[in-house]
């Protein structure tokens, strides 16, 4: 097998330890996706180039507000199910239910970066809001992309996005599940990239591509001194 | 028996017995469907569309342990000679039915449970063999939306006409022939998964039927790959 | 309701049992009795082991299709009473009624079981119209082979109602005596529907509603002698062309034994 070919499900990929995106038949490896195939080692996996949102414990995830209930909030994850947002997960100070309106805290399609905290064997989704990077986002765009392609946007160690936020100024939060929260001036540029960066994912020296581009469109490099953290 | 279909060992169209019409695959036609898929099969036309896996409606449909697959094949009121009757007719849902217990069992549908695979199959102009041409682009349209699945299924028809076994009967032989034979085919396990069959026929015939139908279901599902293969090598 | 679990019934079929311990191409009895509903041109009530089904035949005088203007013309329906399982409903017909109506329908008339030629009154103009109707009592499994018994039972059991043609003033009147009986309907092959299922890979015929629940596929077979005359294959799962061969061999042997019950 070549360094990320492209396979089909069904396509023999070998033995080994069948990893995401493959299945093992009598001993063998095959794609259960279509995808670019890799071997790490003895583990094949197949990085899919389309697919939804399977949630999974540890994500952040953009979303929005969809419903509220008496002490929790429905939260749309652009996933086949909601998530579940408790209020003591949402708000560290004491809540006197019977005189709080939750909408003071997350209103009707408010929406938010949150963390998954736990996926059941059925699907139910829980979410938390205790981590640094959680909050709500004010403003701003979105847009959706192939959650498949979300570590392409974010690039190694998060080299793809910084280079964006430096080129454009924006804000930008990607959240693991496809959605995209952009905020800034340049707003139009850096979906530009970043919608270039879906449609070329699978092609190779996409970094070099992307810096050519922003460089062509601003007439510049790096806008230093605005790094802004996600 | 006076012949009219075959003339001189060759079939209307000019086709030998065991050839398929010309065949044209594509992924990825339609831009707001998570997966998209086209099959040609001649002048039969059929495209694809996949939503989800998604939040099931109505509810009471879900499953607690796999994902639903809810199919809908339906045919263009312009598709036909005659003006067909728009909406679901007592074929259309049988159709739907056997076209999803066609390709239920290469997916992994217990990978999303309680949710649905939407999918949609739209005959755009209909020359006998629908159901295959529907079933090869919703398999293509399956794997471009990126679900799960073991292989993919390729399907085809085969029929008797003045006696003769033919694969892929169209035109005339659909409407004059003795025999029509659909099946779909997953090869990986050599399994059949769609099976129908109208006409008389002996039993060494219809194995004889099934191995040509699986020559020709071989032959679509080499087009259904490369169809998802050139949607990325293109460029 | 709670019900045999099917993984049980996946069990049992490894080991070569079946639930109610029927060797594997073995059928339920069959109870076949016919000219039950007297208001009707023909009927017949059928049981396979508990599946009980009532086909009721009757006949009006229609317009024939245009491209067949000398035909007679055969409609098949089935209904799934709600009585007859917990998860039937009311309401109009389900794929699955549809399914098994239209599988009953191919099975008569691509055995060309009605020679619909003699159905025609006046080329072009008029023509008898054959409904059967078919309804599901009691829900006990495979009733593809129920319901397909019951509408050639009853089809054999059909006589035409008196029709008197008048002419008045040039033009004619169709007046149909359904008190009378005349001739039989003209059906002149038999065709048995042989359902058979995959559990655990292995094939066995005339699945009860348990071994139902468990199938991987079903393939039915419709028989005319030793031809055969339409097939369907449901529920997913696949087979192999060696496991539909051993089918159609087996389904020849059950159709002339069944057959040879409706005398």
């Amino acid at each position: 097998m070549a360094e990320r070919e492209l396979v089909i499900p069904g396509d023999m990929l070998g033995e080994g330890i069948s990893g995401s995106g493959t299945y093992m038949e009598n001993g063998k490896i095959f794609a259960s996706v279509l995808g670019l195939a890799e071997r790490r080692d003895k583990l094949i996996f197949v990085i899919p180039l389309n697919g939804i949102y399977s949630p999974k414990t540890g994500d952040g995830v953009i979303g929005k507000i969809e419903d509220i209930a008496f002490s929790h909030w429905i939260v749309n994850i652009n996933a086949p199910y909601s998530g579940v947002l408790p209020l003591n997960e949402a708000v560290t100070d004491f809540v006197d239910l019977t005189k709080t309106d939750l909408t003071k805290y997350f209103n009707y399609d408010d929406i938010i970066f949150v963390k998954i905290s736990n996926v059941t064997k059925t699907k139910s989704i829980q979410l938390t809001m205790k981590d640094r990077k959680c909050r709500k986002l004010y403003g701003g765009r979105l847009i959706k992309i192939t959650p498949a392609k979300v570590p392409r946007i974010i690039g190694k160690g998060g080299s793809m996005v910084e280079l964006i936020k430096n080129h454009t100024g924006c804000q930008i939060v990607v959240g693991q599940n496809g959605i995209v929260w952009i905020k800034g001036e340049k707003e139009d540029l850096a979906i530009e990239a970043i919608q270039y960066i879906e449609e070329k994912s699978h092609i190779t020296g996409l970094t070099d591509k992307i810096k050519e581009m922003l460089e062509k469109k601003t007439g510049k490099g790096d806008e230093n001194g605005t790094k802004i953290n996600s | 028996m006076e012949q009219k279909l075959i003339v001189d060992g060759k079939r209307i169209d000019g086709r030998t017995f065991d050839q398929l019409r010309p065949m044209e695959a594509r992924a990825g036609i339609l831009k707001n469907a998570d997966g998209s898929g086209y099959f040609r099969l001649g002048r039969t036309i059929a495209i694809a569309g996949i939503f989800g896996p998604r939040q099931v409606h109505p509810r009471h449909m879900e499953e607690a342990e796999a994902a639903i697959l809810k199919c809908r094949y339906n045919m263009a009121s312009f598709s036909t000679t005659e003006r067909n009757r728009p909406g679901p007719s007592r074929r259309s849902k049988e159709i739907s039915k056997v076209i999803r217990e066609a390709l239920m069992p290469v997916l992994f549908l217990e990978e999303f449970p309680k949710s649905a695979i939407d999918l949609h199959v739209e005959i755009l102009q209909a020359d006998a063999s629908t159901r295959c041409a529907g079933i090869n682009a919703a398999s293509i349209a399956l794997a471009d939306a990126g679900i799960p699945m073991r292989d993919l299924i390729a399907s085809c028809s085969v029929g008797v006409v003045e006696g003769q076994i033919m694969l892929d009967i169209a035109g005339k032989e659909d409407t004059e022939g003795d025999v029509d034979l659909p099946i779909a085919y997953y090869p990986k396990r050599d399994l059949i998964t769609l099976l129908q069959m109208d006409g008389m026929v002996t039993r060494e015939q219809l194995k004889q039927l099934l191995e040509l139908a699986k020559k020709g279901a071989m032959q679509v599902y080499e087009a259904q790959r490369q169809a998802l293969r050139s949607k990325y090598l293109e460029e | 309701m709670i019900s045999i679990d099917p993984e049980v019934i996946k069990e049992l079929t490894t080991k070569g049992i079946r639930v109610d311990h029927r060797a594997f191409d073995e059928y339920r009895k069959i109870k076949i009795e016919t000219g039950i509903i007297e208001k009707a041109e023909g009927s017949a009530r059928v049981e396979i082991g508990g599946t009980k089904v009532i086909a009721g035949v009757k006949m009006e005088i229609g317009e024939p299709f245009a491209d067949r203007p000398d035909d007679g013309v055969l409609i098949t329906n089935a209904e799934f009473l709600a009585l007859a399982y917990h998860e039937f409903e009311e309401g109009p017909p389900r794929e699955n009624s549809i399914e098994l109506a239209r599988v009953v329908d191919r099975g008569i008339r691509e055995s060309k079981a009605i020679d619909l030629k003699k159905l025609c009154i006046e080329n072009g103009k008029k023509v008898w119209m054959v409904f059967v109707d078919i309804d599901i009592l009691d829900h006990d499994g495979n009733l593809i082979d129920a319901a397909a018994l019951a509408a050639i039972a009853a089809l054999l059991n059909t006589k035409f109602p008196k029709l008197d043609i008048i002419e008045e003033d040039g033009e004619k009147r169709y007046v149909i005596d359904y008190e009378q009986k005349t001739d039989p309907l003209p059906v002149t092959q038999k065709p048995i529907g042989v359902t058979a299922a995959k559990i655990s890979g292995k094939i066995l015929f005339d699945p009860n509603i348990a071994e139902e629940s468990a199938v991987e596929g079903k393939i039915s077979m419709g028989i005319t002698d030793n031809m055969i005359a339409s097939i369907q294959k449901s529920e997913p799962g696949g087979f192999s062309i060696e496991e539909i061969d051993h089918i159609a061999e087996i389904a020849m042997k059950k159709a002339s034994e069944i057959r040879a019950m409706l005398g």
